[in-house]
């Protein structure tokens, strides 16, 4: 009975930001329209990331990469093969599911460590081969896309990043979330329990990847170009960076996370409390503060709040890929 | 401390492996290395260069695999401090000393700074306790460290003034510059300084102690994590060494990306001789080194971009035939 309350709980809160969201372009300028877009585009990155590496503790830090190859199948589907914008999205998801399973199969074998290295790795190398097949991605100079009007993109950015956040919710809550969090929590006790690792672990990158590919093919229409440095190593990092402050394992944590983001350096630059140049520094301390001291992130904060004394320390610490040491 | 002594016995700084394959394999392609050299001086002039390559990306694997032996992190911050290190040698060398004063200040400063980095940044992460979140913070730190460098001195290139003449040596129709060749010595005698200390000095064989036995070396009254911050100290010195040698190449230019890529060469360097070993990371440096240089000049299709992917195409094989690199142990995990 509890469980349910709590469930028509966040249905509730869920409903009520949706609307907020759904209402917030009628206040807001063109440029600002453009800017919410964005946000729904890290909004689907961070729920990408927080499916594999929050609910299923495979760390990866080449998010980046699979936002690459969504990006560049609507670019090259758009702009050499004569398909509209929105078709491009599922065929995005298509290839960057391919993509993440690639990549997955020998995450079956890597843990921890080895896993941050391929996959950090990973986001290094693809921008270098978009660079080097320029008949194919267009090389350094990239490709120009046709332009949108802020509102059409906010819609699309937000509605995508709704439906993806619908299919993670039903994703997460059943038994293929269950399987993931055994994953997470001990590899050992879910073999045990009957959750075959290889499938899960491979589905779980999978589908991030697609969501990834996804959010990647809605950046690429929100800037209205592509190039290899589009999707260089900061985007990757950036989005760990968004999963971390929202918090890994949390759903709610994805909407603080992308926000973060996007909207705290533009309101250093517009306040001039600082330059843009100041922005990396800011984000660098603040991953390294929060896991010092609040390791799951702003989510955890109210629950850290309430619960404050009452809880051992123990629970507040994740547990992800520790078993591999 | 017999029973640490003992327990260092059993896990050497070079701990050779028992098959025979290995030795033979390194064998196999130092004669063919030297029998190529013979026969064309291309071949020699690409060799040489690819080893001074390799000196850089071993020093930089060396403080990887400082730091990862003493807590099982990957340094992703490595290259970035590097960077940084670099940066102060441009800016001290800006102010007007010349370049080897300026190179000694810059290894005495990066070795504090690595010490307070890991004092300030690393050090409350650690203590609770998860490698993930030891993972992410040395993330969060690559971002600070990289951005400050932007913060400080721009997005700009820089020009580093070139420690040595460009000056080139003619050994039997060979011309080997005197750049590659200094980039091999002094990255050799980096690593060496830093072997002989672990070796022979008391406080070298009180970080070996606490990196492999902490409970063990506190029992007898080491300092743990106090030898943790001299590590990160020593890896930064090591990594200063790497980007000071970076940013003299001619192919490298000072921005504050710079040692992104070496990075994941010396990650490459570092698996190959299996994560735990430092004399393996040497050997895998300088195979690195040498084969990405090979690859670029005789095969067409490897253009200087997919080097990069190339070293990640042999870090993922050989973690999937030999997940404990060449030289590692094999670690096996209880169910």
């Amino acid at each position: 009975m509890r469980l349910r309350r709590a469930t028509a709980a966040s249905v509730a809160v869920t409903v009520v930001v949706a609307a907020v969201i759904a209402l917030l372009p009628l206040t807001l300028s063109n440029y600002h329209r453009a800017t919410g877009a964005s946000v729904a585009v890290f909004f689907v990155a961070i729920l990408a990331l927080n499916i594999v590496t929050g609910y299923t503790g495979q760390i990866s830090i080449g998010h980046g990469a699979f936002m690459a190859v969504g990006g560049y199948t609507t670019a090259i589907l758009t702009h050499d093969h004569g398909w509209s914008d929105l078709p491009t999205l599922p065929a995005a998801a298509i290839v960057g599911f391919v993509a993440g399973v690639i990549v997955g199969l020998p995450a079956l074998r890597f843990h921890g460590v080895y896993l941050a290295l391929t996959t950090f790795a990973v986001a290094l190398a693809v921008p270098q081969l978009a660079k080097n097949y320029p008949n194919f991605t267009g090389g350094t100079e990239g490709l120009a896309l046709p332009t949108h009007s802020g509102l059409w993109l906010y819609e699309v950015g937000w509605a995508v990043a709704g439906v993806m956040f619908v299919i993670a919710w039903f994703l997460l809550r059943g038994r293929t979330g269950r399987a993931f969090r055994a994953v997470r929590d001990s590899e050992v006790a879910a073999a045990s329990s009957g959750v075959t690792l290889a499938v899960y672990k491979t589905v779980a990158f999978g589908i991030s990847a697609a969501m990834a590919g996804v959010a990647g093919s809605v950046y690429v229409l929100v800037n209205n170009f592509v190039n290899p440095d589009v999707f260089g190593l900061t985007l990757s990092l950036y989005i760990l960076i968004g999963a971390v402050v929202g918090g890994l394992g949390s759903l709610w944590g994805v909407l603080v996370g992308a926000a973060f983001i996007q909207l705290l350096p533009i309101a250093l630059t517009t306040s001039h409390i600082s330059s843009s140049q100041s922005v990396p520094v800011i984000f660098g301390a603040v991953v390294i503060g929060v896991m010092a001291l609040l390791p799951l992130g702003a989510a955890n904060l109210l629950r850290v709040a309430l619960h404050f004394g009452s809880q051992s320390r123990q629970s507040s610490d994740i547990h992800l890929g520790t078993e591999g040491r | 401390m017999t029973a640490v002594v003992a327990a260092l016995e059993r896990r050497l700084w070079f701990r050779p492996s028992t098959s025979w394959i290995v030795p033979a394999a390194l064998v196999g392609v130092a004669v063919f290395l030297v029998v190529g050299s013979l026969r064309s001086s291309l071949f020699a002039q690409q060799t040489i260069s690819g080893l001074a390559n390799g000196g850089i990306y071993a020093s930089l694997a060396v403080a990887l695999v400082l730091i990862y032996r003493a807590t099982e992190v990957i340094n992703f911050a490595q290259g970035a401090l590097a960077t940084f290190t670099t940066y102060v040698a441009w800016q001290l060398m800006a102010w007007g000393l010349s370049y080897w004063p300026a190179f000694a200040c810059t290894l005495g400063i990066a070795f504090a700074g690595g010490f307070l980095v890991e004092l300030v940044a690393i050090r409350p992460v650690e203590r609770r306790g998860s490698q993930i979140t030891a993972v992410i913070a040395a993330i969060g730190l690559l971002i600070l460290v990289e951005g400050s460098v932007g913060w400080i001195w721009g997005n700009q290139v820089k020009f580093m003034p070139a420690p040595f003449p460009s000056h080139i040596y003619n050994v039997g129709g060979v011309a080997f510059s005197r750049q590659d060749l200094s980039t091999i010595g002094i990255s050799i005698a980096a690593v060496l300084v830093l072997w002989l200390f672990f070796r022979f000095t008391k406080v070298g064989l009180a970080m070996r102690a606490a990196a492999v036995r902490p409970q063990a070396a506190r029992l007898v009254g080491v300092r743990v994590s106090w030898m943790l911050s001299l590590g990160w100290g020593l890896a930064a010195v090591l990594g200063a060494v790497a980007g000071m040698m970076a940013a003299a190449s001619p192919s490298v230019l000072l921005q504050p990306s710079m040692m992104d890529g070496i990075l994941i060469y010396a990650f490459a360097a570092a698996v190959v001789g299996g994560l735990e070993s430092a004399a393996g990371a040497v050997i895998g440096a300088l195979l690195i080194g040498v084969l990405l240089n090979l690859l670029g000049s005789y095969v067409s299709w490897v253009t200087p971009q997919l080097l990069l992917p190339v070293a990640f195409v042999v870090m993922l094989i050989v973690l999937l035939v030999k997940p404990s690199g060449l030289f590692g142990r094999t670690r096996v995990r209880r169910v």
